[in-house]
Parts: C-alpha cells; structure tokens; sequence
C-alpha cells in the first residue's frame, strides 16, 4: 500500500464518519471566529435553542471592522459597533474566549491564533475566514468557512466536507537577496492562476521553503487560497516546534513533550502519492507585483505586463476590462509606474518580521512627497514588539506612523480605505476591484518592494534601493 | 433550517460573461455588516450595478429589462475570493435558483448549496452557446435527472453533484440537522481519541 500525504494523515485522524458518495464528517480541534461571518450563525444556535458545544475550543477576536486609531474610543461607525458588540455579546452567552478591542491579545484572526500558541501542528483548524489557510504552515488542515458551516462547528464541533484532492507544489534552491516569501507565492499563482489549485489542498515543500522562517511559511500559505485551493499546509520541523514552544496555549511539561513526539510524525510519506505535483525553481523568482485585478494577474517588477496575444481568447475580454480597471495597457513596463499609498499590514504581512524588513528599508530614508503610508501592525502583540524593537521610532523618523492593529485597509470595511483611483502598493492578498476601497487600484507586494516604493513614490525594484 | 426545496426549474437567464468574478464583486466588504441575512439582493454586484450616487448603471446587465430570470448565467471561475457567505445570500437574495458557470471556486459552491441555491457546472461550449443566444432563451435545470437543458439549442448537459447534496436540496434539510443527528457519535469520537 502507498504511503500516506501528511494531509490524509490528519485528515484521517479527525474523520468522525463518511457518507457514501457525499462529505466527510471532520471534527475540528480549533475554531476562530471574527464579527463579521458569525452573527447569523450565533443566530441560528439561539434560533435551534442551543449554545456553543465546545466553547473551550472556540477563540474569537474583532478585526475587520475595527479602527486602526483611536482605539480607546468608542467605534464612530454605528454599523460596525453593533456588529462588533454582537459577537462580546455572543462570546458571553455562550463562555467563548474572546481577545475584544483593545485586549492585549487583539489583532488579526490569523495573526492572533498563530502567536498565542493556538494554532498548533496536526489540528484541523477552520475560521469563517478564507485566509485561515495561513494556520496550514504549522502543518496543520485549516480551511475558511462560511456562515452556515461556521454554524455547524458551533454547535456540533464538526463540518461536513469533501475530501479534497491533493497537490504537491516544491520549490527547490535558494531565493535571490530581496526576494520575500510573499514573491515566492506571488510567483507560484502567477503561474498556476487563480483557478488553478481549486479542488485541491496544497502541501509546500522544498529546501526554499525549509529556509522560510514561520512568519515566511504563513505568508505562503495565507495566500494559497488565492490559487483556489482549499488551503496548503508545510510539515512541521525544528523551526516550527520552536516557534509554539512557550506560548500562552501551546502545551505545558509533560504534555508538551508528548505533544512534540507526536508532531514530529506529520511526515508526507516517501512513496505517498499527489494528484497533481509541481515543481518551480526558487531561483527563477524576482521581486513580484501585481498588475490587474487578481492575485494570479502578477509579474516580477522588471517586467512588463503581458501582451494581448499571450492571453486566451475567451479571457481576452475580462482581460482587458481588468487592465482598464487598473488604467493601465498590455506591453507597459511596471517599474517607474506611480504610486499614491502604500498599505504595509494584514493577515498575509503584518506580522513582526514584515514590519522589521520594512523599517530597516526605510532607515535613514524619507517617505516619498504625496505618499500616504499605512503601516498597520496585525496584532497588539507585534505592535508592542514593534514599539519595543525602536521599529516605531525608526518609521516615524522616515515620516510613517505605526497605526493600531486590525484588517484595516485590506479590505473596505472599516474607515482605511484608498480613495477611488489611487494606486496602492499593498502587502495584503488581494487586488480585487474595489477591495481596498470603492474604485481604488490595488498592486500586490511584498514589504521590501512596498519599502521601496514607499521612498520613491513610483513602482522601484527593491534590490536596487 | 429549513432550506428552499429544489426539483425542476425552467426560467430566462441573466447573462455574466465575466471570467473570475470574485466574491469582493458579488458583495463589496462594505455591505458586510449586517447581523442577520436579508437584505443582501439588493446590494448583488452593487459596484457594477449602481453608480455613486446610486442610481442604476444603465449598461450593466442586471438593470436591462430583457433580461430577467431566477438562472444567472456567468463566466469561468465565479465566486472566487472570500469565504462570505453573504455572496449566497446577495445571489439567493436577489432571486437566483441556480448558478451556471464552468467552473465554480470552492467555497462558494459549497456556501451555495447550503443556502438551496443549486451551482451547475457546465463546459465551455455550453455555456458560449447559452451567452449567444437571445434574451428570451430558457433553460432547463432538473435536479432528479441532473440534467440542463439550453431550449435555443436543444442540447442538454449532464452535470454533477454528490448525492449526499442532492438529497439535501431535494428534500429541503441541511448539514446542521444532520450533525445534530450524529451528535452521539461525535461525543464517542471526543472520548475515543483522548
Ligand atoms: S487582514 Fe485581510 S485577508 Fe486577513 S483576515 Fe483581515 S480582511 Fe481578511
């Protein structure tokens, strides 16, 4: 018999039962729940008459609607604040967890879960939030939800799903000076498209991921919903045992050394079989950007944006409509295009080590007349570190402020939000029409490209600063 | 819950023919916060559909009077994007039955079912044929037999979808009803692996 992927592994492990020709039933360790895509599912428990069934695995925090000043102060926006005070309520009535604004443990879902201990390796961990694939690079199964499923963890500690389909994405060798893990998988969905990892759950392996740090790893499986996939995950290694160790829910003494035993054995098997595989060469990958209005719409920075015959004929048309979003035209140079905001934050790169390579870029430098600057740190945690580190001074010296964590202006939900037709270089996920704001044009990066741009106020490879 | 029971439809369709129409399109971040489910039809694809000051974009397809129907038809990869549900309830909101496309981002697909709203994947010549024809067409979707039919063409296409699902959309009840159901193994799973 074929050895097993670490993903059926743990699949395997947390199945409860199957239904013939129909979804599995998985029982999740782990469930992190945020204001936006609970309400109606809270709703729908008290509709039922029943609570949450396992609250002690329940963790919630606000992020998406939440200002990233002021937080002291009561939430201006009417909407958000009734949204915002719906889940303490909810996390009350039902004994859930929750890190509510201003809580030294506030911050982004996916960064939250990760720094606490809480996401740990082999957990099956789901979020009513798609980028809950960041939690896969401690080697655990974490997918996003929706509401109705965020519903059934809540009340039963189980989702219904289908067994996805696996893939192996390798990328060997070594990554060039400035080139980030945020490229790495900016250059992987250039090439598979936002499509191209639909039905599947992606394993990450390779020595170029070997070499990442955790905060690397997180950054390339945040972004592999972005290719469609159901998530990705990255056996756990030295470096991520490493990492748990300590945390506030990370295991205690005896249990930890159990807890290490068996992680140790989340191995893909040598002879396990994907159903798809491949394989890239880190060296070929450049500084990315993005240039259109998906992920998969990238090109290293010293590129020009492909040309008409390049694309399909049927997806000529949402091709084109998708460059006019954007004002831009197929053949142009990206390097030296002209930036209006810079957006240094998210699930996908607001984390410690981004705030670090982006500081340590500006260092010295100036921020570039007629930028604007959000530098939104994913947490509390990382902004205390980050104050702490002299990062904060180092910012503000360059003329950028350290704004309070939350989503921010990854998303238009809260007050963030890039003014129609401005063009933002942005660390987060997605490029999205509209996204950061009705009308506003997004060009996906990493922080030392954002860094880069940041001080010249046009698009700038970031090995030539 | 009870969810829309579904066995045959026949019905005019709104054309899409976008590719990737991602879930930020089908429902902007903004509208996302709501406390309940309604309401949310209104708002469906609100940044191509209405203008800033909210008055209807003449040439965006929902607001052509030719086109009316409970199918809407769209390009490859819809629903990509975000985990919201709300992108369900904005297209189950707004009349929708059924989805055709082909191909579907996961999520989406899924959070459809869970709302009664049926997603047909069809391939690429269909769904050209169905974009080709007149604003009068109708198509056909039944369930039991699995089957959609273009009336223009006459053609019909098998489509797929776990019986698991199917059931569930035949007879109205959900995945919540059924864990509730299994609840005693669930616990007896909890004790077994401690
Ligand atoms: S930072 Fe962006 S992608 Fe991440 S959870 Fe918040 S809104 Fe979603």
């Amino acid at each position: 018999m074929a050895g097993k992927t670490l993903f059926d592994k743990i699949w395997d492990m947390h199945e409860v039962k199957t239904i013939e020709d129909g979804p599995s039933v998985l029982y999740i360790d782990r469930h992190l729940v945020h204001e936006v895509t609970s309400p109606q599912a809270f709703a729908g428990l008290k509709a039922r008459g029943i609570k949450v069934f396992r609250p002690q695995n329940t963790f919630a925090t606000p992020d998406h609607n939440i200002p990233t000043i002021n937080q002291h102060l009561p939430i201006a926006d009417e909407v958000s604040r009734f949204q915002v005070d719906t889940l303490t309520k909810n996390c009350e009535d039902n004994n859930v967890t929750l890190f509510g604004l201003g809580h030294p443990k506030n911050g982004v879902v996916h960064v939250v879960g990760p720094e606490n201990g809480i996401t740990q390796p082999g957990m099956t961990i789901v979020c009513g939030d798609s980028h809950t694939s960041t939690h896969g690079a401690f080697g655990s199964i974490a997918f996003g939800i929706g509401t109705s499923e965020v519903e059934m963890v809540l009340s039963t500690q189980c989702i219904m799903q289908p067994r996805p389909k696996t893939m192996k994405i390798n990328i060997d060798g070594k990554l060039e000076e400035g080139v980030s893990a945020k490229d790495l998988v900016l250059y992987v969905i250039s090439k598979l498209t936002t499509g191209g990892g639909t039905g599947y759950f992606v394993e990450f392996s390779g020595s170029a991921i070997r070499n990442l740090s955790m905060e690397g790893r997180m950054t390339v499986c945040n972004m592999s919903i972005e290719m469609g996939a159901r998530g990705g995950l990255i056996a756990p290694d030295e470096k991520t045992i490493e990492y748990v160790k300590g945390r506030e829910y990370a295991p205690k003494g005896a249990d930890w050394d159990a807890a290490v035993e068996k992680w140790k054995a989340l191995v893909t098997d040598a002879d396990a079989e994907f159903d798809k595989v491949y394989n890239f060469d880190a060296a070929d990958i450049e500084p990315m950007i993005t240039y259109g209005t998906n992920p998969g719409m990238g090109v290293g920075i010293t590129q020009s944006i492909p040309t008409l015959d390049t694309v399909e004929e049927a997806s000529q048309k949402t091709y084109l409509k998708s460059l006019d979003y954007m004002g831009y035209a197929p053949g142009e140079k990206m390097l030296g295009k002209p930036v209006d905001w810079i957006f240094v934050g998210s699930c996908t790169n607001g984390r410690i080590e981004d705030l670090r390579v982006f500081a340590n870029a500006v260092k010295g430098k100036k921020k570039a007349e007629g930028v604007t600057a959000w530098i939104v740190p994913g947490s509390h945690q990382v902004e205390d570190q980050a104050i702490a580190e002299g990062l904060k001074d180092i910012l503000e010296e360059a003329g950028f402020e350290l704004r309070q964590p939350g989503c921010s202006a990854c998303l238009a939900m809260n007050d963030d939000k890039v003014p129609a037709g401005k063009y933002s270089v942005a660390t987060s996920n997605r490029n999205f029409e509209g996204r950061q704001g009705p009308g506003s044009r997004t060009l996906l990066a990493g922080p030392l490209t954002a860094a880069a741009c940041a001080v010249t106020g046009v698009i700038t490879d970031p090995r030539t600063l | 819950m009870p969810i829309n029971k579904f066995i045959t439809l026949e019905s005019t369709y709104v054309p899409l023919p976008i590719e990737n129409v991602d879930t930020d399109q089908i429902i902007p971040a903004r509208f996302l916060k709501a406390t309940t489910k309604d309401g949310f039809g209104d708002n469906l694809f609100a940044d191509w559909r209405y203008n800033k000051d909210g008055s209807p974009k003449a040439d965006f397809v929902l607001n052509k009077p030719e086109y009316t129907g409970s199918i809407l038809v769209a390009g490859k990869n819809f629903g990509s994007g975000s985990s919201r549900e709300h992108a369900a309830w904005a297209v189950d909101g707004y009349g929708f039955k059924v989805v055709v496309s082909s191909f579907f981002a996961d999520i989406f697909r899924n959070n459809s079912l869970n709302n009664g709203v049926l997603p047909v994947i069809v391939s690429e010549a269909f769904l050209a044929e169905l974009f080709a024809a007149g604003a009068d067409n109708t198509i056909e979707v039944n369930l039991e037999t699995q089957t959609i039919t273009n009336k223009a063409t006459g053609k019909s296409e098998s489509f797929d979808i776990n019986s698991y699902k199917k059931g569930c959309l035949l007879n109205g009840f959900d995945d919540i009803d059924y864990l509730m159901s299994v609840k005693d193994e669930i616990e007896s799973y909890e004790q077994n692996r401690a």
